[in-house]
């Protein structure tokens, strides 16, 4: 069915069609829309789950666990300074290996105080266990989330998938939305772990400096294993419904001499000025990273690259930028841009382009020169 | 192993840490007199070392008191262990 939606209505319509057994969450902007829209399907009876309302994100996420470890599928969202409050309960979901599905609305962490988007709340929980993946539209808010409960569900996974859309550019902006009539595409759900009443036990107890270990590196097991569940999650997505998708996003790259990385809204924008510089003879592409757990490799060897991070890690650098210095060995022009919100346009992104220096780190809007 | 072990988890008699009940510092004792075979202390006990006939097991049980604390007849009382 083709409507008009803001992205926050794509992944309650998302939800909706998944269908959870549990949606535990905590209002805040620029999410609140999500669980809003969700209590209203609940309320209205399309959608047929549990919906408890809690009173911090740290119960959210809490609840959703216990929800989860019965074996039922469950979802929550939040942003910024909420997925902060629940971060210990972030790492228990992933240590616990429970599927849960949370979408996160890209916000800046004060202070100063700021609500607009910013990647650095979700970058600051990558090395917990969850898969993260970023979206550039609506649509594609709405089939991520979709094919979320699948990936986080398959047997090789288990492990719980955020799907991460910048606040307001896409949580509040209205664009076409094609839903679609997901059958058979999420399995029923199968916690092989799940509680039984008959044959009691404890969930996550002490575990020895001899044992701990292994339960680690099987979460990085199921990290690996998940490249090609979710490779082929996306393939059997663009077989049923159409719409294509990969981990990383290529435009115009084949014969790309500058090749502009970026990730989510950002990762559009740079499409049009790759337009626009073609346009001048300049042979620009751009690579869009949708999954930044597990981190995707690119192709950049032999390419000038500029990263564009709407993050930073402080005394470090831009993440994506030193993350493809450590994974590609790439030299890239760092820039940092669109922190809590900065307006960067297409022109903007050309202009970095244009004036790149390989090996730099560049500010835009602190420092002169592009 | 069949099964692949994703997630710590520890059952009666055969916890994740060896037997923990060595680390007990206080011991259940239960008072049959009292007792109306309920079943809430089985139900509440962390390490599930009461089994459904309400025996305690003592090479699990750590000693937490939980039992003692819940329990509506106070039939549970909690003995410092001798050494």
């Amino acid at each position: 069915m083709l409507t008009v939606a803001t992205g926050n209505k794509a992944v309650a319509a998302a939800v909706k069609d998944a269908c959870p057994s549990v949606v535990a969450a905590y209002p805040i902007t620029p999410q609140t829309e999500i669980v809003e829209q969700i209590a209203e399907y609940v309320t209205s009876g399309e959608l047929k789950s549990q919906y408890i309302p809690v009173e911090s994100e740290h119960s959210a996420m809490a609840a959703c666990i216990g929800a989860s470890i019965t074996g039922v599928r469950t979802f929550t969202a939040t942003s910024s300074h909420g997925l902060h409050y629940m971060h210990e309960m972030v790492n228990w979901a992933a240590g616990a290996r429970l599927p849960i599905v949370m979408a996160n609305v890209n916000r800046a962490l004060g202070p100063g105080w700021n609500i607009w988007a910013e990647h650095t709340d979700a970058f600051q929980e990558r090395d917990t266990g969850w898969l993260q993946v970023y979206v550039g539209s609506v649509q594609e808010a709405y089939d991520a989330t979709l094919m979320a409960f699948r990936i986080a569900e398959h047997e090789s996974v288990l492990l719980p998938v955020m799907v991460n859309l910048d606040g307001f550019l896409l949580s509040h902006s209205m664009h076409p939305l094609q839903s679609v009539e997901i059958r058979d595409f999420i399995p029923p759900i199968h916690l092989p772990h799940a509680i039984d009443t008959a044959n009691p036990a404890g969930y996550g107890t002490l575990t020895g400096p001899d044992q701990y270990f292994r339960f680690r590196w099987d979460i990085e097991r199921s990290m690996r294993d998940s490249v090609n569940v979710i490779r082929e999650t996306e393939e059997d997505f663009r077989h049923r419904f159409g719409r294509e998708y990969h981990p990383v996003e290529e435009y115009r790259c084949d014969d790309a001499d500058v090749v502009v990385v970026a990730m989510g809204t950002l990762g559009k924008e740079a499409e049009v000025a790759v337009d626009l510089l073609r346009k001048e003879g300049v042979k620009a592409g751009s690579m869009r990273i949708r999954w930044f757990r597990p981190f995707p490799r690119l192709d950049l060897s032999g390419r000038d690259v500029v990263v564009i991070d709407r993050d930073y890690s402080f005394g470090f650098g831009g993440v994506i930028a030193r993350s493809l210095a450590a994974t590609e060995g790439a030299k890239p022009f760092s820039v940092i841009a669109g922190l809590g919100g900065q307006e960067v346009t297409y022109d903007d992104i050309a202009g970095f382009v244009r004036d790149r220096r390989p090996g730099e780190e560049f500010w835009f809007g602190v420092m002169p020169d592009v | 192993m069949s099964t692949r072990m994703r997630l710590a988890i520890s059952r009666p008699t055969r916890g994740a840490c060896g037997k923990t009940g060595s680390w007990r510092v206080f011991r259940p004792i239960v008072d049959l007199e009292k007792c109306n075979s309920c079943g809430i202390c089985a139900m509440f006990c962390p390490d599930a070392a009461i089994s459904e006939d309400l025996e305690i097991d003592l090479d699990f049980c750590k000693g937490c008191g939980i039992c003692a604390h819940e329990c509506p007849k106070k039939a549970i009382r909690m003995e410092r262990e001798e050494k």
